[in-house]
């Protein structure tokens, strides 16, 4: 599983980052930064759901 | 524009006649807006306070505050300003950049956004606690306190002026200012305006005094000088403190407030975040969801029907997060808090373009006033549930909440 941010729909509200902390951050402005490049390791991929789940902008894309 | 008697009489349908001020209201909106939400007209209309439109659920109102070329942040406040009072000295002085449409909202949320990123605003987290602490000493000895006036009002307004760079003397004149425009200046203009002139006519005197003593590290000195991405105008400078003072304070303190008159309430919810500290972001979600301080605004920008409503080119909508965020089609039983709530996509703070650029401060000061206040008095219960007061309309929160430990 690896995780992507559309930066395009994105407005900062750090959901993910509260949801998966070990695989969301922040940039300068408050937006999602993605913190693992490659593929999660599977403990983590609960946490990513999550976090996508929670976002009210849709702004999480998984790929499987 | 409607007589103050006609606002004010009951509410027989509220699908065609809330009023948002009602008391009763007030005290406890969920029930109406759950009738509201599953009545065949869940978008409700209603003449009072100059006309508004009302959608209550999560879908309809995330979808309005995405749409916003259509539904425009021209006017934020749910009333009307009276005409008589519109026009005053500082007319040109805004509150961007929530008050900001495209193109110009871009520049004004990009100056701003980075010194409110989670990052950022870490940096307030020890003075917080400071603060929070001290408030505590002076009552703590005393078995029993006001929860919302002598500790949640008392906290973002000084976190603000630290961040301002502005005497904390000034905290009590900031409060009441910040009442004057959002909860008695909304059903009263004259007081709105008032109070307005009040804030803008001290944040004028402090832009000219950084401009004469240039500060190191401070807010309005950095914003003065941002200007080599954007034109900045000291209208625009103004506007940012103004936004400050009128979102940055009574907001957070509700919060704060309605989720200690929550927890005085449920001493198992008090348990569960003693015993599991890791709980506490997901907490912190949750009593914002189940708590949603924040009602904004939109003003429809040309005719439009939205899910069969004729919307009309300068009709109000209600932006009731609140009600978005007990919509039991977005949430599983909503009207129960659930601490460690898992799937919570709560809207809070808004949702598109003007998702509220202090969401990580009140995020931070609102978990550590509880983490505080719980260290400190780890039992206490309401002194007298039916003393509690509650303001209403824009930002709903307690404004007297006795407890007793």
């Amino acid at each position: 599983m690896r995780v992507r941010v559309d930066q395009a729909s994105c407005q900062g509200q750090q959901m993910c980052s509260i949801a998966a902390p070990e695989v969301f951050g922040s940039d300068e402005l408050g937006h999602a930064t993605v913190l693992i490049a490659g593929d999660l390791p599977a403990e983590l991929h609960g946490k990513a759901r999550r976090a996508q789940a929670n976002c009210p902008e849709d702004a999480i894309i998984i790929e499987a | 524009m409607t007589t103050l008697e006609e606002n004010a009489g009951p509410v027989h349908d509220p699908t065609t006649d809330y009023n948002i001020f009602d008391p009763q209201f007030v005290r406890d909106p969920y029930p109406t807006m759950h009738e509201i939400r599953e009545s065949g007209c869940p978008i409700a209309h209603s003449n009072r306070w100059g006309g508004s439109w009302f959608p209550t659920r999560y879908d309809d109102v995330v979808a309005i505050a995405q749409e916003h070329e259509i539904f425009t942040s021209r006017d934020i406040v749910v009333v009307p300003r009276a005409s008589a009072y519109t026009e005053d000295a500082y007319a040109d002085v805004a509150a961007p950049p929530i008050t900001s449409d495209p193109p110009d909202h871009h520049w004004h949320r990009r100056l701003i956004l980075p010194v409110f990123a989670p990052q950022a605003v870490a940096k307030y987290e020890q003075s917080t606690r400071e603060l929070c602490n001290t408030l505590i000493d002076k009552f703590v000895k005393n078995g029993e306190a006001d929860a919302a006036t002598d500790y949640a009002q008392q906290i973002p307004v000084r976190v603000i002026a630290t961040m301002l760079g502005v005497p904390l003397e000034m905290s009590d004149e900031f409060t009441s200012w910040v009442r004057g425009v959002l909860e008695i200046g909304l059903t009263d203009p004259k007081a709105r305006l008032e109070n307005r002139i009040n804030i803008v006519s001290f944040f004028k005197e402090q832009l000219e005094d950084r401009k004469a003593n240039p500060r190191e590290h401070d807010l309005i000195t950095d914003l003065l000088n941002s200007g080599d991405q954007y034109p900045v105008t000291d209208q625009y400078v103004l506007g940012v403190c103004n936004l400050m003072l009128v979102a940055g304070i009574d907001t957070t303190w509700s919060a704060i407030g309605s989720s200690l008159w929550h927890l005085a309430q449920h001493p198992e919810h008090r348990r569960q975040l003693r015993d599991n500290p890791d709980l506490w972001p997901t907490a912190v979600e949750e009593l914002l969801r189940a708590y949603s301080p924040v009602t904004m605004a939109r003003i429809v920008d040309r005719d439009t029907e939205f899910q069969g409503c004729p919307m009309r080119a300068g009709d109000r909508i209600l932006m009731s997060f609140p009600a978005a965020n007990r919509d039991p089609r977005q949430f599983e039983n909503p009207n129960e808090v659930v601490l460690d709530r898992e799937h919570n996509r709560h809207v809070a703070f808004g949702s598109g373009i003007h998702r509220c650029a202090g969401s990580n401060l009140a995020r931070l000061e609102l978990r550590v006033a509880l983490q505080v206040w719980l260290e400190r008095i780890p039992e206490f219960s309401l002194a007298d549930p039916a003393s509690v007061t509650w303001a209403g309309g824009q930002v709903r929160g307690p404004r007297v909440c006795r407890v007793r430990f």
